[in-house]
């Protein structure tokens, strides 16, 4: 059978391609599209612009993407964010901390609930939709328990350089993302455990079978995914420069919706972080070209729904393809 | 006549799966297809159902003459399919399932009692013992391939056409399948029936018809021809010998040995594995032979007893632990357990020796190209190139990958769980050599086999267990499928 379907194969040569980079097709479609629509879109400064609102998106994408490798899904990323930000603003503000140390200790403990995450879901056999959730929900409750609900505010000066520096003239935000996701194409690609994600979640029992300590595998990529979105919780509280309990909210579904346009599986076992960074970009444009066109916020959430749903469904259509 | 493929061609891209096939099933006959893996069986039934349109020829059933058939016309000629995987609501009862869609209605009421009455009649005249009013989920799988088979003759069903049904089941369900398949026949339902397994071909089938390579090579009367002239003409070549002869003598050395263990099926199993030798081990679905070896492998846990290799006590808890100890298994069902059916062949070989041909994390792809390369060419798995996803390839190549990546850990132990089911008999002989080979390099072999002669063939002694228990052992000179029988099936 192999002869007939590799062959069928290299007929579908041209489908194949526009599975592999269609995506990318569609950023460019996108870009064109504002380009002429709007002369503000098209310029260095507005693309930079761009580049450095869907950092934070960026950085999360790539731990968010490895959760839906697994077959996973990791809705505290969200509140990890809000927590990172009111607890590292906290501690430079309340306990008067160095900012190094402040932020290393939002990292360490951002990577702590992802590991958390990670172990009740292996250990207890949680679905992952309910332990995030659950997590979700207490993390928002202690970032509020922290702060009183109140904005944390006066950080040394030093720290705005995070979120508002740039590198010649590049967004500081930026280069951290590019780094961030080149280290994910980098674990996908090259490392073992990175193969292991995929082996996990195209097929849970095969790869125990095979050697593999699938408990292991979770508890890293749950861990990987809180710390990177204790990664984009500094840069943003830097963005800001203020602490706010309302800094991550809802952000789960913003990656969500960026990981699956950039063709990561919601079952587990396919993705690129190449195409998740191109998820990301069009998630960006997308919302900075209809505010250039002064498109309503409400018109925006419905256009962006509605990308969510297409992206799923082709996503679908594939899978059963495949199948 | 009932169905009649006249020049039935099928073009995929590049490739030609059906190439001016014709052929004739009489009403009222067993027609078994054969063929090795990849030789068009699929395609063939998939025209005859109207899943697919020839690109030529034409198709007549009943005299109606068609250039392609839907699913729909197909059913309504009253052509039926028993495909290997089950179209049943587990949740549903029996009779519930054989009236999908069709439930006799009262008003808008389901009448429930007509159905069952409907779908017990439908069970007597076919002897089946089952209870119309139980859920399907409850059934074992023979019990719902018989619940199918109902399906489709209150369909009206005149030709059914079952794709390898006895793969999934029993000898004792497949025996009840085979008498179902005669009392077909006798009700005037003709049956295509595809199968890799001789002995029910030659049981059941009038005529067969070898396809090899999209072509029909031809259709003889079963009673005209023997095993070896039907295995030559599916491979296009003589097969050396089914078994291949081994030149090596057991070692008296003992590699593995083990006292006591109990599971939740085994019981008290003891027993030893000389080194370079195959133990067979035989015995009944669930008389937990698959579940000893998934103890002896680290994937179930045991509550008593231990496990000795090469003098050493071990302890696997995990499937990690039992490699490191060079333990392998090649487990029974290969696309729920073996492969991983998304990644290419080159990542299936390499997955459980990731960690050792990795330096600071990172794979050096240039070894793992190699280890892929050398057991593709010396385990001859049959793929243009080594990025295939596994899920393309035949079941024997798949097979193949999967042991390639067990030689790759480089065991003194391999269990091999059912290693040739629904493979091929082309590559069913090669992996009896390679089994050969294994043992010849002086490692262990412990092989579970539901087919009677492939593990008195293969095996240089067998342990025969029944419901968790060690009933008996043979040693080769011993051998007869009388005697394990007689194991398998006492107390």
């Amino acid at each position: 059978m192999y002869s007939i379907k590799n062959l069928q194969g290299a007929g579908n040569g041209a489908a194949s391609f526009a599975k592999q980079f269609g995506i990318y097709l569609v950023l460019v479609a996108l870009l064109i599209f504002f380009s002429i629509a709007s002369e503000n879109f098209l310029n260095s400064h507005n693309l930079l612009n761009v580049a450095r609102q869907v950092s934070m998106l960026g950085i999360v994408a790539v731990g968010f993407a490895f959760v839906l490798l697994l077959g996973g899904i990791d809705l505290s990323v969200g509140s990890v964010i809000t927590l990172v930000n009111i607890v590292c603003a906290w501690l430079m503000v309340e306990a008067g901390w160095n900012p190094v140390l402040a932020v290393l200790a939002a990292l360490l403990l951002s990577s702590l609930i992802g590991f958390m995450n990670g172990w009740i879901i292996a250990k207890i056999q949680m679905p992952p939709i309910i332990v995030t959730l659950a997590m979700l929900i207490i993390i928002e409750g202690v970032a509020y328990l922290i702060s009183d609900g109140l904005p944390i505010y006066g950080f040394p000066e030093s720290f705005a350089v995070i979120g508002q520096g740039y590198l010649g003239p590049i967004p500081i935000p930026v280069i951290i993302m590019g780094i961030v996701m080149a280290l994910g194409g980098f674990i996908l690609g090259k490392t073992y455990f990175g193969r292991y994600f995929y082996a996990v979640g195209g097929n849970e029992e095969a790869a125990k079978l095979s050697g593999i300590d699938v408990n292991k595998v979770k508890y890293l990529v749950y861990t990987l995914s809180g710390f990177f979105a204790g990664v984009a919780g500094v840069v943003i509280l830097s963005r800001t420069n203020s602490g706010q309990v309302l800094s991550g909210k809802g952000f789960e579904f913003d990656v969500l919706t960026a990981c699956v346009l950039g063709g990561v599986s919601v079952s587990g076992g396919h993705g690129k972080i190449s195409n998740v960074l191109a998820g990301v970009l069009i998630l960006g444009v997308l919302s900075n070209g209809l505010v250039l066109l002064d498109i309503s916020q409400f018109v925006q959430m419905v256009i962006k729904g509605s990308v969510l749903l297409g992206a799923v469904a082709l996503d679908s259509l594939q899978q059963r393809k495949g199948s | 006549m009932f169905l009649q493929l006249k020049n039935i061609t099928k073009r995929y891209p590049g490739v030609v799966a059906l190439d001016d096939v014709s052929l004739d099933i009489i009403e009222g006959e067993v027609h078994a297809l054969v063929g090795e893996n990849g030789a068009g069986k699929s395609t063939l039934i998939k025209t005859c159902t109207g899943a697919i349109s020839p690109n030529e020829g034409t198709i007549v059933i009943q005299g109606q003459e068609f250039s392609s058939l839907t699913p729909k016309t197909s059913e309504a000629m009253g052509v039926g399919v028993i495909y290997q995987e089950f179209n049943l609501v587990d949740e549903l009862s029996v009779a519930e399932n054989i009236f999908l869609g069709r439930a006799p209605r009262k008003g808008i009421v389901i009448d429930r009692q007509k159905m069952e009455t409907e779908a017990a009649k439908i069970f007597q005249q076919f002897d089946i013992k089952i209870d119309p009013a139980e859920l399907v989920g409850n059934l074992t799988v023979g019990y719902q391939q018989l619940v199918e088979i109902a399906k489709a003759i209150s369909q009206k069903a005149k030709l059914l056409i079952m794709d390898e049904p006895s793969a999934p089941l029993t000898q004792t369900e497949a025996e009840s399948l085979y008498l179902v398949v005669e009392k077909l026949k006798a009700s005037g339902v003709t049956v295509v029936y595809i199968s890799h397994r001789m002995d029910e071909i030659f049981r059941l089938s009038d005529r067969i018809t070898v396809l090899r390579d999209g072509q029909k090579i031809e259709t003889i009367q079963t009673s005209e021809t023997n095993l070896d002239e039907l295995v030559q003409l599916m491979v296009g070549r003589e097969l050396k010998e089914t078994y291949p002869q081994r030149k090596h003598r057991v070692s008296d050395e003992v590699l593995l040995e083990v006292e006591g263990i109990t599971g939740s099926i085994v019981k008290d199993v003891s027993l030893k594995i000389k080194k370079g030798e195959v133990l067979g081990l035989a015995g009944l679905i669930g008389s937990g032979r698959t579940e000893l070896a998934e103890i002896l492998f680290g994937y179930k846990a045991k509550s008593a007893g231990r496990i000795t290799l090469e003098g050493r006590e071990i302890s696997p808890k995990t499937p990690k632990q039992a490699i490191a100890e060079g333990i392998a298994l090649v487990p029974e069902d290969r696309k729920k357990l073996g492969a991983l059916l998304d990644v290419d062949i080159k990542g299936n070989i390499s997955v459980s020796v990731l960690e050792r041909i990795s330096k600071f994390f990172t794979i050096d792809k240039r070894r793992e190209e190699e280890i892929a390369e050398d057991y593709r060419t010396s385990i001859r798995i049959k793929t243009p190139n080594l990025e295939q996803k596994i899920k393309n390839l035949s079941g024997g190549n798949q097979q193949k990958v999967i042991i390639a990546k067990w030689l790759a850990t480089e065991p003194t132990l391999v269990i091999f769980d059912e290693p040739t089911r629904g493979i091929d008999v082309g590559a069913k002989a090669e992996i009896y050599e390679l089994v050969n080979t294994l043992v010849e390099t002086g490692k262990s072999v412990l092989m579970i086999s539901s087919e009677m002669e492939e593990v008195m063939g293969m095996s240089d002694r067998i342990v025969v267990l029944h419901e968790g228990r060690v009933t008996g052992e043979l040693d080769r000179k011993d051998f007869s499928q009388e005697a394990i029988m007689a194991f398998a099936s006492k107390n």
